[in-house]
């Protein structure tokens, strides 16, 4: 890890120049239509799903703690975004934000006292707290109640997923690699020893699930104007699954591997819509093998390098973040 | 006024009494040792002294200030620090990055700094990658500051569990069975070790040892403890011939060392 602005700063140049490059290839690859109005979705999706998949990489892989109800939080997002967009007319941006901070400030009080809980107890709590938030949504007939709220405005373009995934790369990035980010790596390590030290442990947990829960609420946001329509049952908790299936095979606190990870996983499935209903079988399987291949160390990263070659490779974004 | 002051501290699980009326002073730059039987109660006074368990009764100050009731990270901030009788590393994370865990709490900036990277995170971060390395340096480790933690040598593990817990700023160090698992060599070194950690950053040592050769060469004054209760305190040689340690603890061959 470099502390020096100059190293620092080069960084930071080559990854907005990366950045920049992906976009306007993607870009060019969408106004000339090779990328059409379908796969122009699914790479939104993918942006969306690498943006949770990163908030939720910070609580469960850097501080260590197991959440199976991160998807909540997006519900909180989508949901806060999209009525104070109807009900007040609140320009897009600020909408955004506003599911966001909705989100974090969910993640902040529900943080205080389950996070006291430890493993398995901290994950059936929250994937507990997840199902409430998803029932509650389902009893509110100003949300839209079982039904779902229909009539939010189109305005998520692929600029600004491609944005808020930069953005949400480069806050994560700059926060684990901090004194912050150090501390929640320590209560992952050793929670005693890490107080022993002078960490306040809760503080740190509770600022990962806050930080990771406003990101989470951000990326609900924009699938909440990306789809016009959402619905409570699609933030259950096998939304959470898919997440923490994204972490665990992008490897331990790994920005590339979760990125990689998660597009491949998000494309897989439209991928296999080909075999009909076998792909409902062949995707679990493609899951075990790759799992398997992760135990025996082999890298989502290098398998995508091996894919790469032989297809030409598009996971232009992947090698980006590290 | 004493270092640290503890006045007829107890502990009492359900119906067990842990430790009964345990008092100790300390003074600046003095090293006192703790030693007894296994389960006698001395992890559970280092314990009670770090924040870990709660006296159920009784008073403890340290610096002019009561330390009763206080967090384990507040207590590492009114500088008392320790290390673990099983040595407790974060073993996944470089050694340099273990001594960096301790300097967290020194350091001023902000959630919003470490965003943005405003100046105050580089000047701060700087200055931590520094000292840590200066600290490495001290305890020849500083050549394998990239090394991950659990690929150490077990003396070099407990070597850097000791910087990493000078890197607090203690004025009180406790030291809960350094010697434990090392070769004759090794505690020879480390009781070395233990003289100039004293000398050089003008601390006081409270150290739980088994190893008598060390204790008996490096402490100035030793508490005993069977059964919760101190049986005796005193010099080392006062100890050496005190009968009930030697019938409680050391053995006859032991007044002999």
């Amino acid at each position: 890890m470099s502390v020096s602005l100059t190293a620092s700063l080069k960084k930071l140049g080559i990854f907005l120049a990366a950045s920049v490059a992906v976009f306007v290839v993607f870009t060019l690859l969408i106004s000339t239509g090779v990328i059409n109005a379908y796969y122009k979705r699914i790479l939104m999706t993918i942006c969306i799903n690498i943006i949770l998949a990163l908030s939720t990489n910070l609580i469960i892989n850097f501080t260590g703690q197991l959440t199976l109800g991160h998807s909540a939080f997006m519900a909180i997002g989508a949901y806060a975004a999209a009525a104070i967009s109807l009900k007040t007319g609140l320009p897009f941006v600020l909408s955004l934000i506003f599911g966001g901070l909705v989100a974090g400030l969910f993640g902040f009080l529900i943080g205080l006292p389950t996070l006291r809980l430890k493993g398995d107890y901290l994950a059936i709590t929250t994937m507990g707290f997840c199902q409430i938030i998803v029932v509650a949504i389902q009893n509110i007939p100003q949300l839209g109640g079982a039904q779902g709220l229909p009539g939010i405005p189109g305005k998520t373009t692929f600029a600004w997923v491609f944005f808020c995934m930069i953005l949400t790369i480069l806050v994560l990035h700059n926060v684990v690699s901090s004194k912050q980010g150090r501390a929640m790596i320590s209560v992952r390590e050793d929670e005693i020893a890490a107080e022993a030290m002078g960490v306040n442990t809760t503080r740190y947990k509770v600022m990962a699930f806050t930080l990771g829960a406003f990101f989470a609420g951000l990326a609900g946001g924009l699938y909440a104007f990306l789809m016009m329509f959402i619905e409570p049952t699609t933030f259950n908790y096998f939304k959470s699954i898919d997440l923490v299936i994204y972490v665990v095979l992008g490897g331990a606190g790994n920005f590339a591997g979760c990125i990689a990870s998660t597009s491949i996983l998000t494309f897989l499935p439209e991928a296999l819509r080909a075999f009909g209903d076998l792909r409902l079988v062949i995707y679990p399987l493609l899951l075990i093998i790759i799992m398997i291949l992760r135990v025996k160390n082999i890298r989502v990263m290098r398998l995508v390098k091996m894919i790469g070659r032989h297809k030409g490779g598009k996971e232009g974004d992947s090698h980006a973040a590290a | 006024m004493p270092l640290l002051d503890i006045q007829n501290i107890s502990i009492r699980f359900g119906g067990l009494t842990a430790v009964a009326d345990f008092s100790l002073t300390m003074g600046d730059h003095d090293i006192y040792g703790l030693i007894g039987p296994n389960g006698a109660g001395k992890t559970t006074v280092f314990n009670m002294l770090t924040g870990v368990y709660t006296p159920t009764s009784g008073t403890m100050t340290f610096d002019g200030e009561s330390i009763v009731g206080l967090k384990p990270y507040n207590i590492t901030k009114k500088k008392i620090a320790r290390t673990f009788q099983n040595i407790r590393l974060m073993k996944n994370l470089s050694v340099l990055d273990n001594v960096k865990i301790s300097f967290i709490y020194q350091e001023k900036y902000g959630l919003t700094s470490a965003i943005l990277r405003l100046p105050s995170f580089f000047h701060e971060e700087e200055d931590v990658q520094k000292k840590s390395l200066e600290l490495l340096k001290v305890f020849h480790l500083d050549d394998k500051k990239d090394e991950m933690a659990a690929n150490l040598p077990y003396g070099e593990q407990r070597r850097l569990e000791i910087a990493r817990a000078l890197a607090t700023q203690p004025k009180l160090l406790l030291l809960d069975e350094p010697a434990a698992g090392m070769n004759p060599q090794e505690t020879q070194e480390l009781t070395e070790l233990i003289r100039w950690i004293r000398k050089t950053f003008k601390i006081s040592i409270l150290l739980i040892e088994h190893d008598m050769r060390l204790v008996m060469s490096v402490c100035e004054k030793i508490v005993v403890l069977d059964y919760g209760k101190i049986i005796a305190r005193g010099t080392p040689d006062e100890i050496k011939a005190n009968p009930k340690v030697i019938e409680a603890y050391l053995g006859e061959e032991a007044a002999h060392a």
